[in-house]
């Protein structure tokens, strides 16, 4: 269909289900800049009176607010995709520092049926820059891996108090139709 | 215009008598003025994360409704997450409010010109970003009315204190920011 242009970017069941996991581990404060990967677990997010979702102009922001939201007693996941990791990376001082605990959730793109090439060179870089910025990565692959890798990145950031980014793969999202 | 107030005075009006008030100060300046204006648990003070003081309040300020929040920071740091300003706009929590101790130098690195001297008007950036309240400071009553709102939560609000130029002999904190960190999240009755 003509006004279908993402027609492969069909509902999935995983944002849903991150949806479900950040509510029962009591996360309030959900930041994001806008992704077609994270469209649903944005809108599901701003629907949730339980969370504050959070708009962001730039990704970095998103490293404050949640140290900052920790400092008070909150909780919170950072909603990006591979591209704006680039833009997290000197702020993540403040998390190595401060050891505070993180949870970022990345739609990658640039690494599977990319159209895009401006996406590729990030995309590369994301898991060894996070690793750099002692960010510990998680990496889902398939639909069903989805809810335990979110499960345990969780577990990690707000039991262990580690900063940890869920790497959510490109295949995962589907192939955008231009 | 250069400012004429004392960053150092106006630092020290604003916490005199806090109460609830929590503060982060961003890296530079305005860390060694709030840490000249006496320790306190409720203070978090930023040593580096360039650009991030103004968000990370808003992230404390949603955690802690029933506290009020100040982002104290410099021009240069502001200047670095401007974004921010829209982005705390949009969400505009009652309880936070961003102080700017402008000077219209990087006080740091040799007190280089920085953009509010050469034409940014921050007032005026706040304003488009959404804020409702942002006003200037330039004088002693615009202090104590700013130290005034600040414990009022009225909503959320930016503040330009038009400060001198000058450089005060630094006082410097706690480094560590574990350390601070649950030195701060103590005070609130958090593990």
């Amino acid at each position: 269909m003509p006004d279908q242009p993402n027609s492969d970017l069909a509902p999935k069941a995983w944002p849903a289900e991150i949806h479900g996991l950040i509510g029962r581990a009591g996360l309030s404060q959900v930041a994001y800049v806008p992704d077609a990967g994270h469209k649903a677990l944005i809108e599901l997010c701003l629907e949730d009176p339980a969370i504050e979702a959070i708009a962001l102009t730039t990704e970095e922001e998103g490293i404050a607010l949640l140290a900052g939201a920790w400092l008070g007693g909150a909780k919170g996941a950072l909603l990006m995709q591979s591209s704006g990791v680039g833009n997290c990376i000197n702020m993540l001082s403040l998390t190595a520092n401060g050891r505070f605990p993180l949870l970022m959730l990345v739609t990658m793109r640039g690494e599977w049926a990319e159209f895009n090439p401006w996406q590729v060179p990030m995309a590369r870089a994301t898991r060894p820059a996070l690793e750099l910025m002692g960010v510990h990565c998680l990496r889902a692959e398939e639909p069903a891996a989805v809810a335990e890798v979110v499960g345990a990145a969780l577990d990690l950031a707000y039991d262990a108090e580690q900063a940890v980014a869920v790497l959510l793969a490109q295949r995962l999202i589907g192939r955008k139709v231009w | 215009m250069e400012g004429q107030l004392s960053r150092r005075d106006a630092t020290a009006r604003l916490v005199a008598e806090r109460g609830e008030l929590l503060v982060i100060s961003g890296l530079g300046s305005t860390t060694w003025d709030l840490a000249a204006a006496g320790e306190h648990p409720g203070n978090f003070y930023l040593w580096g994360a360039m650009g991030g003081a103004a968000v990370m309040g808003l992230g404390l300020a949603l955690a802690q409704p029933r506290r009020p929040v100040m982002v104290l920071t410099g021009d240069g740091e502001m200047l670095m997450g401007l974004g921010a300003l829209a982005t705390l706009a949009a969400v505009a929590p009652a309880n936070l409010s961003i102080v700017v101790l402008n000077n219209q130098r990087y006080g740091e690195t040799g007190m280089q010109a920085s953009h509010t001297a050469l034409g940014a008007d921050l007032v005026m950036l706040a304003k488009g970003a959404g804020f409702r309240q942002a006003l200037a400071v330039s004088d002693d009553a615009g202090v104590a009315d700013l130290a005034g709102r600040l414990q009022r939560c009225e909503g959320l609000l930016f503040a330009d204190v038009r400060v001198a130029a000058d450089d005060p002999p630094r006082v410097l904190p706690e480094r560590d920011a574990v350390v601070l960190k649950h030195r701060f999240r103590q005070a609130l009755g958090l593990r």
